[in-house]
């Protein structure tokens, strides 16, 4: 069913989206906390921003990520500056493409957790004179774990379905920027329709799984009312 | 009674926009990604000598297939090769005897950077760039001419490894004209200067026929566009003079007679 060169589209995509959610968890949570806690008059402007990925169509910001980061870009000649070359065309280059297309999905679930705790259990640790690191590890994290949870998931899925961003700035080769979902575009194209049908049976079960564990056995609310 | 005057003045613009359809049809065109630009020049002649209009569709000729298979709404297919036409008429989905040759494409390597490109091609066993730029040759004609033209020139081993693959033709451009893609292979439709005929920007080097078979584009009516005058008229018009000398501006060989 699955030949050798879709299997590693599998695993590559599997790849690209554990680094970019681990990425996307370790920016993420600072951020969230920030944005639950802050009062400053910047908050309404960076939630804007971190939500524009929610809105925007991923061609838009492919489009932008591939001439940003090209030669001639600001961010490439930046990369080419630290001597990394460009990102276009490369794993590190899916890898950041994918945390800023995602981002919403792990910081909009970790604020919404962040805001429900409240002042309370902060002000309870800050009276036992527990440090604010310290709250945040033994008091924040613990409360706010089926955020991180759906912020985990979230992130990981939307990754792996990611697709318009990869096909303006991948180039399609593969083990480097062949992604599943561009896999199945490039088989329905070439008309191989069998292979379509084997890998896109692997993402919906693989998708539907997922989401049913987060919504069954870990019961967390619908994504559309936790963005609210 | 002004009311009436009002309602008078709809069926009346309704009576007229109906009668006017009868005579002056619109079809939708399925038209492969290199030939947008002629059949865009195309498109706008037809309809001032014919009073039809075609609404132009853009993509690659797989996309259009699968689209079509699956009761795609287009009425005329104007592929990249001469494979997919045939394909339909054989599913039953194209009008039989009605495929044509209406374009022989002709493939560029090119750089949007001036004079990286010599007209000789020799910068590609040169070297001195990390990305080639070519379309998937296993869903565009122009991708599969890149890799002959390469193994003909005895450097496919040696540079595959530096394939950078657009899913058409277009997006094979648009990595070589934000120059993430230092060259590419590409359509000489794309980068023409139809006033001079000769590549418009940056730098290219026009492959010598003999190097890649040719790219024979074909176009057909499709079933759902029998009805349609439109449809059928348009390709006769995409054998007309004026049509052909727009095509031939582009930079496509025509088909011998």
């Amino acid at each position: 069913m699955l030949n050798p060169a879709d299997l590693d589209t599998l695993l590559l995509t599997f790849k690209v989206a554990s680094i970019a959610t681990t990425l996307m968890l370790l920016l993420g949570t600072p951020l969230a906390w920030w944005l639950a806690r802050t009062r400053s008059a910047w908050k309404g402007l960076i939630n804007a921003v971190v939500a524009l990925p929610l809105v925007l169509p991923p061609t838009v910001l492919g489009f932008y990520l591939l001439v940003l980061m090209g030669p001639a870009g600001a961010i490439g000649q930046f990369t080419s500056w630290l001597g990394l070359g460009t990102l276009p065309f490369t794993f590190a280059g899916l890898v950041v493409a994918s945390v800023l297309y995602s981002i919403p999905f792990v910081v909009q679930p970790l604020q919404a957790a962040f805001t429900t705790i409240g002042e309370l259990p902060l002000e309870a640790a800050a009276t036992l004179r527990a440090s604010p690191l310290d709250t945040f590890f033994s008091v924040v994290m613990p409360l706010a774990k089926p955020g991180f949870l759906t912020a985990a998931i979230l992130g990981f899925t939307h990754t792996v379905g990611e697709f318009g961003v990869v096909l303006m700035i991948g180039g399609n080769i593969p083990n480097r920027t062949r992604v599943v979902s561009v896999q199945i575009y490039n088989h329905v194209e070439a008309m191989e329709y069998s292979s379509a049908h084997s890998l896109a049976g692997i993402l919906l079960v693989f998708s539907f799984a997922v989401l049913l564990v987060l919504y069954t056995v870990l019961k967390t609310q619908p994504v559309a009312h936790q963005l609210k | 009674m002004l009311l009436t005057t009002f309602s008078r003045a709809i069926i009346l613009s309704v009576l007229l926009l109906v009668g006017q359809s009868s005579w002056a049809a619109a079809t939708l065109v399925a038209v492969a990604a290199n030939f947008s630009k002629p059949m865009s020049e195309i498109a706008a002649e037809f309809e001032k000598a014919t009073g039809h209009t075609a609404k132009l569709s853009f993509g690659s000729t797989g996309k259009f297939v699968s689209q079509i298979e699956n009761g795609g709404p287009f009425e005329v297919l104007l592929s990249a090769d001469e494979k997919a036409p045939q394909r339909l008429v054989d599913s039953g989905l194209a009008v039989a005897d009605s495929q044509f040759i209406y374009a022989l494409g002709r493939l560029v390597l090119w750089s949007a950077k001036p004079g990286f490109v010599d007209d000789q091609g020799k910068v590609l066993t040169k070297g001195g760039f990390k990305h080639l730029a070519v379309a998937d040759p296993k869903l565009a004609p122009y991708g599969v001419a890149a890799v002959e033209a390469l193994k003909k020139m005895g450097l496919f081993e040696k540079l595959q490894p530096l394939f950078v693959q657009g899913e058409n033709i277009a997006q094979t451009f648009q990595f070589v004209s934000t120059t993430n893609a230092e060259l590419g292979f590409i359509a000489l439709a794309q980068v023409i200067d139809t006033q001079s005929g000769k590549i418009g920007s940056g730098s290219g080097w026009i492959i010598p026929g003999d190097y890649y078979a040719p790219i024979r584009q074909g176009a057909v009516l499709l079933k759902k566009g029998a009805e349609n005058p439109a449809a059928p008229a348009l390709l006769d018009y995409l054998k007309s003079a004026p049509a052909l000398a727009i095509i031939e501006k582009y930079g496509y060989d025509l088909p011998k007679k």
